[in-house]
């Protein structure tokens, strides 16, 4: 039989996401910023207070610090909650209560106290924004022992590992990337899935390189990969999806075959994610196994200007991606 | 009026050479008047002993001692029930011993023992024994004060009619989260307690050379909570202050704020005094507040009024000294953490409680 497809968007998927553990558990409850704003956060939350009501979708006074850690504190006490950031930026001043607190709880517990919250930071960049409405962290916090980090890049992935993530007992930091909503996929019926089973995923196979991205920066290596083909180069896509705990052995697998890495993240490069898949990867393999050095496409090591040109130069595009990987075989 | 005025000052309160005397009971049961003096004692007994541990290098990490501070937590906690949610913070031995937790957990937690509270993988400053209602405590000033309100936010989620307690000090409320957490408490009627242990210090630091005003309980006021300002000294006087918001907090009307004034015996951290480190700190000053010695202003009105008598007191000492030496014996005794929890309690795991 048939399954039944739903049309959404990135941002729809996410809705469904939100009104799927509404609907289902009655221990979640969402707390955050703009969460009563029918704009805030796209159209990724639109009428949740409505729905489930102002008890359980509580927009929040500008208190990121107190709001994270009263979820951090409510997880404690059993229920699930999803902490809302409409820009990372301003998640910065939660780093304690995610750092200190849901990261540790575990452990310095001896295992005994969970705190299972979810912390959704969205990166919205562009539109002139400038350096405090832009910036993509997820180094910060795949650094940090006890978080998971999940960046889904697909439309499945958007509304899937959000459920996997509220129902998981661990502190998890889910970020979705704005310039992503826009993309469309037809999915079945949610299942739940464990998010400790969760992994890197290949979504494109190729013979001669293998281009490792998570959340926009694997969609801009799809992107690549597609004009790479016609140039003769078969690329392979790899998406990370959890950075942390990273595991690497889809990567690790795809290189062997390829001989080629690339690695491309939204973030900044010097102790990043991307420079972290490829040391990770270096230690699993043969150096013999690659045909040329790794490298790693990220953002010029400065905040994000707000100049339209400046702005231009300063985001990986397509363009960026395919001279990286044009770079290893013709260099 | 002058915006430095007399508002918000402590006064007598902060005044060592005052409320020396024997406590006024108004009325207390017996029974209940037992019970404080048995909870103090056995609170700082057991910390005399951490103190010794420490001091004899048998503890390897610091310990935050609350010796002269425990009318606080047992005020408090003669109001609260098992499922209430309490946090604290790096002095916090009293607060968790107050709930009735095993002092073996306790001594095993600090010597990091895997019998320990936290499995010994928390220490003096990370305590845990959420079966008895204590949800955990950190020494990050302030840390747990959000989650405080979060597990109160929780309970008025579940309709459970518990509460949470955040007991934190005078130097954490110069922390800024703890002005956001006041604001969501009250706009969000959460059932918190929020319990500042003002001892006048923070670290080495007199409170009058950190914050304009003497009283916390100023910023209570700023966010609408409603506040009682007591002796912490005065176990009378704390339980009733926690009898009359605990009551409210559990009957909707959102959160409350006690100010305890007390001070601690022992410096900052550690089996020392302190004398000589900061400013206002004299051996004269610390000889002035022993005299108002929450144990024995409680024990001399209770001699008084006949509740007690030597007997009774030597029994006491006699029964909780052995429940020391047993629980260190026990602790001391005990096997460290398996090599495998170095890696394995980072995450939820099915197979452990």
């Amino acid at each position: 039989m048939m399954q039944k497809l739903t049309t959404y968007n990135y941002s729809t998927a996410i809705l469904a996401a939100f009104e799927y553990l509404l609907a289902k558990y009655p221990d979640v409850f969402v707390i955050g910023q703009g969460l009563w704003s029918p704009w805030y956060v796209g159209n990724s939350m639109t009428d949740l207070d409505k729905k489930f009501g102002k008890q359980r979708v509580i927009d929040t006074p500008v208190a990121e610090s107190a709001c994270t850690g009263a979820a951090v504190g409510a997880s404690l006490a059993g229920l699930k909650p999803i902490v809302v950031h409409p820009r990372l930026d301003f998640m910065l001043y939660a780093m304690d209560a995610i750092v200190n607190q849901a990261a540790k709880w575990s452990y310095m517990t001896g295992g005994q106290g969970h705190p299972g919250l979810t912390i959704r930071g969205i990166i919205n960049r562009g539109g002139e924004q400038g350096a405090q409405h832009s910036q993509a962290l997820q180094a910060w916090f795949a650094h940090v022992p006890g978080l998971r980090v999940v960046m889904p890049a697909t439309v499945a992935d958007a509304r899937d590992l959000l459920v996997s993530s509220v129902l998981c007992k661990d502190p998890v930091i889910y970020i979705d990337d704005r310039w992503l909503y826009d993309l469309t996929d037809d999915l079945p019926p949610v299942v739940e899935r464990d998010l400790r089973q969760e992994r890197a995923k290949c979504l494109r196979e190729g013979r001669d390189l293998t281009i490792v991205g998570s959340s926009y920066s694997t969609r801009l290596a799809l992107n690549a990969a597609e004009e790479l083909e016609r140039r003769g180069i078969s690329a392979e896509v790899v998406d990370l999806r959890v950075l942390n705990p990273l595991d690497t052995e889809a990567v690790v697998n795809s290189v062997k075959k390829t001989g080629r890495l690339l690695v491309v993240d939204g973030g900044w490069g010097p102790c990043g994610v991307a420079g972290e898949v490829i040391s990770s990867v270096i230690e699993q393999i043969q150096l013999t196994d690659l045909k040329v050095n790794p490298r790693r496409v990220t953002l010029p090591f400065a905040p994000a200007p707000t100049a339209r040109n400046l702005e231009k130069a300063y985001y990986p595009d397509k363009n960026s991606v395919i001279s990286a990987a044009e770079a290893l075989f013709y260099l | 009026m002058s915006l430095m005025g007399d508002e918000f000052s402590l006064r007598r309160l902060a005044d060592p050479a005052e409320f020396h005397s024997e406590l006024r009971l108004d009325g207390t049961p017996p029974e209940r008047l037992r019970a404080y003096m048995t909870d103090m004692v056995r609170i700082r007994l057991a910390e005399r002993q951490l103190a010794a541990g420490r001091r004899d290098g048998l503890i390897g990490g610091p310990v935050h001692l609350g010796v002269g501070q425990e009318a606080v937590a047992v005020g408090v906690s003669a109001h609260l029930r098992a499922s209430d949610r309490v946090f604290g913070a790096h002095r916090s031995h009293c607060h968790l011993l107050a709930l009735g937790s095993s002092m073996e957990g306790l001594f095993a937690e600090v010597l990091g023992r895997d019998s320990g509270h936290s499995k010994g993988m928390g220490g003096s400053m990370h305590l845990w024994d959420q079966p008895k209602g204590f949800y955990g405590s950190v020494p990050i000033v302030a840390g747990t004060v959000p989650l405080a309100v979060g597990a109160g936010l929780a309970a008025k989620l579940q309709q459970s009619g518990d509460i949470a307690v955040a007991y934190l000090g005078d130097g954490a409320v110069e922390e800024g989260v703890v002005h956001e957490s006041l604001n969501l408490a009250r706009i969000q009627d959460i059932p918190i307690i929020f319990v500042v242990e003002n001892n006048l210090f923070a670290s080495h630091m007199h409170i009058s050379t950190r914050q304009p005003k003497d009283s916390t309980a100023r910023f209570a006021a700023a966010n609408g909570v409603a506040h009682r300002v007591i002796d912490g000294n005065d176990v009378i006087a704390v339980a009733a202050a926690a009898d009359e918001l605990v009551h409210a907090a559990r009957s909707g009307e959102g959160p409350g704020f006690i100010e305890a004034v007390t001070f601690r015996w022992y410096g900052h951290v550690d089996w020392r005094e302190d004398i000589d480190v900061g400013l206002y700190r004299s051996a004269e000053e610390l000889d002035n507040w022993r005299r108002r010695d929450p144990i024995r202003r409680l024990k001399d009105a209770m001699l008084k009024t006949g509740v007690w008598t030597d007997q009774d007191d030597k029994s006491l000492m006699d029964q909780l000294q052995k429940e020391v030496e047993a629980a260190w014996t026990q602790a001391i005794h005990a096997p460290y953490p398996d090599a495998g929890a170095l890696l394995n309690r980072l995450y939820y795991q099915e197979d452990r409680r």
